[in-house]
C-alpha cells in the first residue's frame, strides 16, 4: 500500500514541506487537483495566504473533496493551513473546511514587523528539549471542544492542537530542520513512525 | 483575545540570521501566487477578490510612469494605509533604490514587504539600501545572478527578475529569467577552486556564490517580474523556474481587470498544465497594447537601473 503524503499546493510554503517529508524519507507529492488527493494517505494543508487559499479551493472545485478527505484521513493545517481547518474564522473572507472544532483569529500578533521566533515546549517530546519556532503573521487558535489537546502553548495561548489523527499550528515547523513536529503528526498513522 | 493584540510582548530574535529566517519565511508564504499593482481601494479589493496573494501599493502604475515622465518617488503614506484598511492580504510598497529615509517611513508604516524598485527614480547612483537593517523585509529587482547575490548580501529576503516594468513586453522578464538560471546551472559545475574567480567576475559574495553552487538556487524566493501581461506570460515565466510572479501594468491597463486578475491567478498555480491555460487564455477582452523594446530608448529602460 502506498504511503503518500499530499501537500496541498494551490500556493503557499509548499517547497519547505515537501523537502522535509523527503529528509524524513516519507512520499510525498503535490495536489492541485481533486483527484490527486485519492493517491494520498494524509495531507498537510500548508501556510500562505488564507484568504487566498480559501479562495482558490473554493473557485478550483476542491472545497467538497477536502472535506470529504478529511473525515477519513489525517490532515496538519499550518498557519493559513490551520485557518482554513477551523470551524469559525474572525473574517467573512475566509470559508473555513471545519474540518477541527476550533476558532481562529487572523493576524493576531499583527503585520509582518511583528513576526518573531521563540522557544517552545512540546507535549509530544518526550525529551522535552525545547522547540525553536518562526510566527509570520500568524493566528490565534482556540479550541471548541474537549477532544481537543494542546500540545504547546505561547504565552499562555494554544499554539498547536490536536484532534485525534489531525494537527493544527500557528508557526512554521517547514521553516527550521527540526522535523519534530511532521514526526509527531506521522506518528498518528504512518507505518514508518509507528 | 482581542486584548492579546495590545498585550503580547514579542521576544527578540538570537541573531540578524534568525531575523533573515523569519523575512525570507513570508517570502515562502508567498510562492506559487501572483503580486499585483494597484493604485486605489477599488483596485485593491479587485486583486484580493481575484485571488492575489498580495497588492503592491502605488500611486502610478509603471506604464504611466513611464508616460508621465518627472521623478518617481515612494507613494502617499495616506494612500497605502488606506489600502492596508480595505485588504486582508500582505501589503507591499516602493521606495527609491538607495532612499533608506522612505524606506524607514515605509518602515513605520509597517507595510509586509518593501521593494527597493528600479521603477521608482533611483536616489543613489552607487548604493542601495542596507536592508539587513530593517524588521520588514526586502525584495529587490536583478538582471543577472551577481546583481542578485548582491542584493541578497545587502539583506534582500526575495529577488525578482527585472524584465521591463510597463512595457507589456515578455522578452526582457524571459531574458533575465534566463541568464540567472544559466548562471545558477554554471556555477554547480565549476571546481571549488573556481568559485572565488567567479565571485570576483560577477561581483557577488563569496559566500553566496558558493551557496548557488553547492545548491543549484539562491538562497532566498526567485519571483518574475516586468512585462507580464497574459496568463501564458504567466505561466512562461513559471515553466523558466519562477516561483511567483508580479504583474504590474498588465491587470489595470487592460479592458476587464477582474477577470484577467483571476485569469493569471489560475494560470499561476496551474501554470504546466495546458488545458487549464487554454480555458484561462479563452474569452478575455483585450490586453495591455505594450511596447516594443526597440520603442524604448535605452536611458528609459528602468531594468539598467541598480548597481
Amino acid at each position: 500500500m502506498s504511503n503518500v503524503v499530499g501537500v496541498l499546493a494551490l500556493q503557499g510554503a509548499v517547497d519547505k514541506h515537501l523537502e522535509m517529508l523527503r529528509a524524513m524519507d516519507v512520499d510525498c507529492r503535490r495536489v492541485r487537483f481533486a483527484h490527486e488527493l485519492d493517491d494520498c494517505v494524509a495531507l498537510i494543508i500548508p501556510g500562505g495566504e488564507s484568504t487566498t487559499m480559501s479562495l482558490l479551493i473554493q473557485k478550483f472545485d476542491l472545497y467538497d473533496k477536502l472535506r470529504e478527505f478529511a473525515t477519513k484521513k489525517p490532515v496538519m493545517g499550518v498557519c493559513a493551513g490551520a485557518i482554513l481547518m477551523a470551524e469559525q474564522v474572525d473574517d467573512a473572507r475566509v470559508t473555513p473546511l471545519n474540518i477541527m472544532p476550533i476558532s481562529v483569529m487572523r493576524n493576531i500578533y499583527g503585520r509582518q514587523v511583528s513576526s518573531f521566533s521563540t522557544d517552545l515546549h512540546l507535549q509530544c517530546d518526550a525529551q522535552g528539549l525545547a522547540y525553536r519556532a518562526h510566527f509570520i503573521r500568524a493566528p490565534s487558535i482556540e479550541s471548541n471542544s474537549e477532544k481537543v489537546e494542546v500540545l504547546a502553548q505561547y504565552n499562555g495561548q494554544a499554539v498547536i492542537m490536536r484532534m485525534g489523527r489531525h494537527m493544527a499550528l500557528t508557526f512554521h515547523p517547514e521553516l527550521t530542520d527540526d522535523n519534530r513536529i511532521h514526526a509527531c503528526w506521522l506518528k498518528g498513522f504512518h507505518p514508518a513512525f509507528k | 483575545m482581542s486584548e492579546l493584540k495590545q498585550t503580547v510582548k514579542h521576544p527578540q530574535a538570537i541573531s540578524e540570521q534568525e531575523d533573515f529566517t523569519v523575512k525570507v519565511g513570508l517570502a515562502e508564504m508567498l510562492k506559487g501566487g501572483a503580486i499585483m499593482d494597484v493604485t486605489n481601494v477599488e483596485q485593491a479589493k479587485i486583486a484580493e477578490d481575484a485571488g492575489a496573494i498580495a497588492v503592491m501599493a502605488l500611486e502610478r502604475i509603471p506604464s504611466d510612469i513611464r508616460r508621465d515622465g518627472g521623478v518617481a518617488r515612494m507613494s502617499d503614506p495616506d494612500m497605502i494605509r488606506q489600502i492596508q484598511a480595505a485588504v486582508s492580504i500582505p501589503v507591499m510598497a516602493k521606495c527609491r533604490i538607495g532612499h533608506f529615509a522612505e524606506a524607514q517611513i515605509l518602515q513605520a508604516l509597517e507595510v509586509d514587504f518593501i521593494d527597493e524598485s528600479e521603477v521608482l527614480t533611483p536616489a543613489d547612483e552607487a548604493n542601495h539600501v542596507a536592508k539587513h537593517d530593517y524588521k520588514v523585509p526586502f525584495v529587490c529587482g536583478a538582471t543577472c545572478l551577481g546583481e542578485a547575490l548582491r542584493r541578497i548580501g545587502e539583506g534582500a529576503a526575495m529577488m525578482r527578475t527585472k524584465g521591463e516594468a510597463g512595457s507589456g513586453n515578455i522578452v526582457e522578464a524571459v531574458r533575465h529569467m534566463r541568464t540567472i538560471q544559466n548562471e545558477m546551472k554554471r556555477l554547480t559545475i565549476l571546481g571549488k577552486e573556481q568559485l572565488m574567480s567567479a565571485a570576483k567576475d560577477m561581483g557577488a559574495p563569496y559566500d553566496l556564490v558558493c551557496y548557488v553552487a553547492e545548491h543549484g538556487k539562491l538562497p532566498v524566493p526567485n519571483f518574475s517580474a516586468g512585462g507580464i501581461a497574459t496568463p501564458a506570460d504567466a505561466a512562461l515565466v513559471r515553466q523558466l523556474g519562477a516561483e511567483a510572479v508580479f504583474v504590474g501594468s498588465g491587470i489595470f491597463m487592460s479592458e476587464d481587470p477582474a477577470a484577467r486578475a483571476a485569469a493569471i491567478v489560475k494560470a499561476t498555480t496551474y501554470f504546466d498544465d495546458p488545458e487549464i491555460l487554454l480555458q484561462v487564455s479563452s474569452g478575455l477582452k483585450s490586453g495591455m497594447k505594450g511596447l516594443l523594446m526597440h520603442d524604448i530608448l535605452p536611458e528609459d529602460r528602468l531594468a539598467t537601473r541598480g548597481w
